[in-house]
């Protein structure tokens, strides 16, 4: 009873912030001005599909860089002595502590013609402008979201019992074994809400492609961001098909992992 | 004791919700003036300035509350559909026009205003407000192009620069669908004042063909592109031009041979000020020439009062950016507020461009 009780404020919190609106959502989404029923928001939302893949594609690159390079380094700092992993693990974090748009500049400003990156460059004769292209915005999204996938892997593997490592050695297992059959099964529910914390956000950000992209690298939250101006339908269409694929995507990584890692 | 803390902390947040709702719909008591306004709108102590808000409140006792909104659009509909209260509001001139229709501004008595009598008289009966009942104008100015000395060797004449393709790969376009489609509408020949969705369609091409061309669309980006040399050529407003040129010598203008669009935002009172005559004291006080000269100092947007204008340095008074020639602004034109579905055309044609 008393565990009811508790979470009556979460309740009504999510019900005012996340159902209400939610509900308006579809609502808008399936209406037209009149205020009548009308699928004509979802006809004009399925003319962004291009921007729709384009951002689910660079959403999944970005997921899987970050993981390649978050797992070796979540299963290095789980290795290191306990106070250096507090260190490592704060300075992850530091720069997090900086305001997003704040860290977003600093790579236009790394990237630029006659920025540090071309500086260096052009002492071997390479020059260029490394910004306004499909590559920054990967770069971008990498740096900003990498902190989400490591920690979650972090503290999964940091949570792995030593002595079922030592009965697998005892066992004769050699390093790689150890790793296959232990330590990676273990750590796949990190994996997966690191790649939910990661992909979630990197499909329906803006800001960073407007930033870090050309002229064609304009992604689906900046097209809601546009269009919600001129038309709350189509933005609220379109907002509604991320969701769904966004949905489709989670639901695919539950049936490779365990349910309750799915954030 | 777990219990007693849960039950404070349901109590802290139910009381801040109550206080949150209660902010929005309840206007200040007496001795204070809502302003509603653009961002960074106001000589506020920067650059060795004034704080033209501070005196404002010493003066008068009246206490000026703040806040800012980013586009027309957002003040739109703040105004539309919540339950605000605003004393003063500054809506561009298309704005200006669907306000009145839709009966959301008060008539302004100008008699508390008698410093509208310095308001030069180009700005006095506008388009949008004909009969002068609702508005005073605050600033002005016009969109030009700005471009980098060393990229660009001929002196650009007019729009079409942006769709040179010897500069291919080094051309900002504005992203934003009014001016972007009015830059192209006049390359097209069309009045964007007045537009058509078939004239929206001729842009649109226009616009697809300038595409390859361009680096990106910006709006604020526009300052370190084009202030630390990273791109050539870019169409702006003129008064933010100025503040280019300051930071990068290799900088100049070009005001569009054949005009380009002239904008203004005014001073309104809104239909839910709760304080018309602090407001209207608000309005009086910015028109002091002193005043509206530090104002101008600071933003460089045109400014509408003539014996403000005497009091400004003649450097910023003989620029062709921040007062364009009367000759010029004959040439240049003036939004209006189009049809909503005209509107929303437009916008949804300049997503699909980009989004292509």
């Amino acid at each position: 009873m008393k565990s009811k009780k508790l979470a009556i404020p979460y309740m009504l919190w999510m019900l005012v912030f996340t159902m209400i609106p939610l509900v308006m959502i579809g609502f808008t989404a399936f209406t037209d001005n009149s205020g009548s029923f009308s699928l004509s928001a979802f006809a004009d939302a399925f003319q962004y599909t291009n921007v729709f893949l384009k951002s689910l594609w660079i959403a999944l690159i970005s997921t899987i860089i970050c993981l390649i390079i978050a797992y070796p380094l979540a299963y290095m700092i789980s290795q290191m002595k306990k106070s250096t992993q507090n260190t490592v693990i704060m300075l992850v974090m530091i720069p997090m502590w900086m305001n997003f748009l704040l860290r977003i500049y600093a790579w236009v400003l790394l990237l630029q013609s006659g920025g540090p990156l071309d500086t260096l460059l052009s002492a071997i004769g390479i020059h260029g402008n490394y910004n306004n292209n499909t590559v920054a915005v990967i770069v971008g999204m990498v740096y900003e979201y990498m902190p989400f996938m490591l920690l979650p892997i972090y503290t999964v593997m940091g949570k792995i019992d030593v002595g079922l490592i030592e009965a697998a050695q005892d066992l004769g297992s050699n390093k790689v074994a150890v790793f296959r059959k232990v330590i990676f099964p273990l750590s796949v529910p990190g994996i997966i809400s690191g790649i939910t914390m990661v992909f979630v956000p990197t499909a329906s950000t803006f800001v960073v492609a407007q930033y870090l992209g050309g002229t064609d690298d304009i992604m689906i939250g900046d097209v809601i961001d546009k269009i919600f101006f001129a038309n709350n339908h189509t933005g609220a269409a379109i907002s509604l098909v991320l969701m769904v694929f966004i949905l489709i995507f989670l639901v695919l990584m539950n049936l490779f992992g365990d349910e309750e890692a799915i954030a | 004791m777990k219990k007693i803390l849960c039950a404070l902390l349901c109590a802290v947040m139910l009381g801040s919700f109550a206080a949150f709702f209660a902010g929005c719909g309840q206007s200040a008591g007496a001795g204070e003036v809502n302003v509603f306004c653009w961002g960074d709108y106001f000589a506020e102590g920067q650059d060795d300035l004034r704080n033209v808000l501070e005196e404002f409140e010493k003066e008068t006792g009246i206490k000026v509350n703040y806040t800012t909104y980013e586009t027309n659009e957002d003040l739109y509909n703040m105004l539309k559909s919540s339950n605000v209260s605003y004393d003063i509001v500054v809506p561009s001139e298309y704005l200006i026009s669907k306000l009145i229709k839709e009966n959301l501004l008060q008539e302004i008595n100008y008699d508390n205003i008698p410093n509208y009598k310095y308001i030069n008289d180009r700005f006095k009966h506008l388009d949008c407000d004909p009969d002068s009942k609702y508005t005073v104008i605050y600033q002005w100015g016009v969109t030009a192009m700005v471009y980098d000395k060393t990229k660009v060797k001929n002196k650009p004449k007019d729009w079409d620069a942006l769709w040179d393709e010897s500069l291919k790969g080094d051309i900002l376009m504005i992203n934003n669908s009014r001016d972007a489609m009015a830059i192209a509408m006049q390359l097209c020949g069309i009045n964007p004042s007045t537009c058509t969705k078939e004239d929206i369609d001729k842009a649109a091409a226009k616009l697809r063909e300038q595409k390859p061309l361009l680096k990106k669309y910006v709006m604020d980006q526009v300052f370190t592109e084009m202030e630390t040399g990273q791109s050539a050529i870019a169409p702006y407003y003129a008064g933010d031009i100025a503040m280019m040129m300051e930071e990068n010598e290799d900088l100049d203008y070009v005001l569009p041979e054949n005009g380009s669009n002239l904008f203004y935002d005014a001073m309104c009172i809104p239909t839910c000020s709760k304080n018309k005559e602090n407001a209207e004291k608000f309005i009086n006080f910015m028109q002091k020439p002193d005043v509206a000269a530090e104002n101008c100092k600071y933003l460089r947007y045109g400014c509408a009062n003539d014996e403000a204008v005497k009091l400004l340095d003649e450097d910023i008074r003989e620029s062709e950016l921040t007062f364009p020639p009367e000759k010029y602004l004959d040439k240049c034109y003036v939004f209006s507020n189009l049809d909503d579905d005209v509107y929303e055309y437009m916008q949804a044609q300049f997503v699909k461009i980009q989004a292509e």
